[in-house]
């Protein structure tokens, strides 16, 4: 069992806030991916919780047990680094071996661990190379096994895939979802690509300068974003934007468009709609087209919608032309509200 | 001008430089001391292994390598890792520890004449402190234990921070991942700098330990300045037979002696702390 809790954590470096009181709980076996943009502070939350980085304030619990003071040792963790940090002095199979050796556990252990491992992480035939002979794409899966044997509480991974080209990183991330929900740890990982954190996520953190915006599940956050950020970050393209006045009690006008929304004091709020909740027809929104971009399955139209850019995603068959007027039906269930204020949603 | 030649153009005075006035001399000295008179012979080198005090020599050399060497090199790694570790003038420090290094090592001898000599800085203090009613003699010829350390010392003091620079320089090079990696793996600070710290240091490791042996073996103007002829070695050796005993022919068979055991050990520690290609960083 290792539920992990972050209270209040809070980081500093000098003048400069990374992280302000973050608060987060991951469950048992849970896979939490943190998501967002560089600088936004995921990686040093990560470092936090490894013991790697002290927080400024806060407090940092795994399975139960406050380990904010312990060295990274003591905390039942294993890590799998940026850069893999596989080390170069050492074969494939004492690197997998380096942290079972410094638990000084039996040479037979040490070997099935490493060999299982290796195992179902297909780098048998490589136990004897050291990392200078290996390919990118193999010293991940060594920095991987090497967290494995561990077999740890908790697994942290730092951007594992990062570095990895595009068709090795589809296939490693199918393996890793895998192989991590059959070695039953608790994970924490860092990336700011959405669609590994959507593809591998339980809960996806979406942070932003600092601050955890919304944790929550990955449809959810799709489809249902706390604030306008997340709309704006998650996505691609991205949520739709638009400035709504006031035109009766739940009523808003939007684009000429009288659309019903929430209750509100306020007079200026923010339509929102991903690009895909939109069809085209003789009701809707007023949109000239500006930029088609067939893409297969599907056709990305960006148009000017009240001066503002606008993107639909419509079916790969509707026959649209640069400078045509469109009228374009947000789908009523799929729209959504910010408070420009705040800008959480409404 | 063709591209692949340019580098070899540009190295090529410094090599003449070193064929001029280094092998050019190497071999004339090589012949002298393989001759006498104009004839092939091993007579020199019999000469000089002959002399009485030709097995002090040697055993006074290779037991001042054998101990400056290792003390340095402890004290070196560990300065190194304190100064590593440094996150505010680090290069302040580097500067002090290597203030030795600017010091001819006459000079270096000399300082601690002052501090040793019959009326040096230590017997002033000692009786001042009134540990002692009359000077003692440190360096005198029925002393040769304390001249061996005075010798000791003074060459710790001036060459330590050679390794020291050299070693810095190597643990700027490991990755700080590696020890963030062994430390979530298990790895307490000790067995980092076991297991990771020495291994990964091991080019500038095998760097620092040549370039110590030989200078040690070289040692010369320090013993000179604090033992005089009462702790002879080989480099002091070979200044006599040259300079005292108006022997060339034996003073370059000694030379030639020096420089063979420097590249046995140069060899030596070229294979121990050898880094294989693939498990370089």
């Amino acid at each position: 069992m290792a539920e992990i809790a972050i209270k209040g954590v809070a980081k500093r470096f000098g003048g400069f806030t990374a992280l302000h009181q973050v608060n987060l709980a991951i469950a048992d076996q849970e896979f939490m991916v943190l998501l967002g943009a560089s600088g936004c502070g995921k990686t040093t939350l990560l470092r936090i919780v490894a013991g790697l980085e002290t927080p400024s304030q806060g407090e940092v619990w795994i399975g139960g047990r406050r380990v904010d003071h312990l060295p990274p040792r003591e905390r039942g963790i294993a890590m799998v680094f940026q850069n893999y940090a596989v080390f170069p002095h050492l074969t494939v199979f004492e690197n997998i071996a380096f942290g079972l050796r410094m638990k000084k556990l039996p040479q037979a252990d040490v070997e099935r661990r490493v060999n299982r491992t290796a195992e179902l992480m297909h780098i048998e035939q490589l136990l004897k190379r050291y990392s200078g002979q290996l390919s990118g794409g193999q010293r991940q899966r060594v920095a991987v096994a090497r967290a494995l044997a561990m077999e740890p509480d908790v697994i942290l991974m730092d951007e594992p895939l990062s570095n990895l080209d595009a068709l090795l990183r589809l296939e490693m991330r199918a393996e890793l979802k895998g192989v991590l929900a059959a070695s039953k740890t608790t994970t924490i990982y860092v990336t700011h690509d959405q669609v590994e954190a959507m593809s591998l996520a339980d809960r996806i953190a979406v942070m932003h300068q600092g601050r955890i915006v919304q944790a929550a599940s990955p449809v959810e956050v799709y489809r249902n974003p706390a604030a306008r950020f997340v709309g704006s970050f998650i996505g691609n393209p991205p949520m739709n934007f638009i400035p709504a006045t006031k035109a009766g009690n739940g009523s808003w006008s939007v684009a000429g468009l009288t659309l019903p929304g929430p209750k509100s004091d306020k007079q200026k709020i923010e339509f929102a709609i991903r690009p895909e909740d939109v069809d085209a027809g003789s009701e809707g929104l007023h949109a000239t087209v500006r930029v088609i971009e067939p893409l297969g399955p599907h056709t990305l139209v960006t148009c000017d919608v009240e001066g503002g850019l606008f993107r639909a995603i419509l079916e790969s068959n509707a026959s649209v032309k640069v400078g045509e007027q469109l009228r374009l039906a947000p789908k009523p269930d799929r729209v959504r509200w910010f408070d420009p204020e705040t800008t959480n949603a409404l | 001008m063709h591209g692949k030649a340019l580098p070899y153009l540009l190295l090529m005075p410094a090599t003449l430089f070193l064929c001029v006035f280094f092998l050019y001399p190497f071999v004339l000295v090589a012949f002298e001391a393989l001759t006498r008179d104009g004839a092939f012979t091993l007579d020199n080198f019999r000469a000089m292994a002959g002399s009485w005090k030709f097995p002090v020599t040697v055993r006074n050399t290779l037991l001042l390598a054998a101990i400056v060497v290792p003390i340095q090199l402890v004290m070196a790694l560990l300065m190194a890792s304190v100064v590593s570790r440094l996150e505010t003038g680090r290069s302040a420090a580097l500067y002090i520890f290597a203030i030795p290094l600017g010091i001819s090592d006459l000079a270096a001898g000399l300082i601690w004449l002052a501090i040793f000599d019959q009326s040096g800085f230590l017997n002033t203090l000692l009786a001042h402190l009134g540990v002692v009613d009359r000077p003692i003699m440190f360096l005198g010829y029925q002393s040769k234990l304390t001249i061996f350390i005075a010798v000791a010392l003074a060459e710790i003091w001036r060459a330590t921070a050679i390794m020291m620079v050299i070693l810095v320089a190597g643990m700027g090079l490991i990755p700080k991942e590696y020890y963030e990696a062994a430390e979530v793996f298990g790895a307490g600070p000790w067995k980092r700098f076991v297991r990771i710290t020495l291994p990964l240091l091991r080019p500038s490791l095998q760097t620092a330990i040549i370039l110590r042996v030989i200078l040690a073996f070289e040692v010369f103007a320090v013993v000179a300045a604090l033992g005089g002829t009462n702790l002879p070695v080989l480099m002091g050796e070979t200044y006599n037979w040259q300079f005292t005993l108006q022997d060339r022919n034996v003073a370059a068979a000694s030379a030639l002696l020096i420089l063979a055991i420097s590249i046995g050990f140069t060899l030596f520690f070229l294979r121990v702390l050898r880094v294989p290609k693939e498990a370089r960083i």
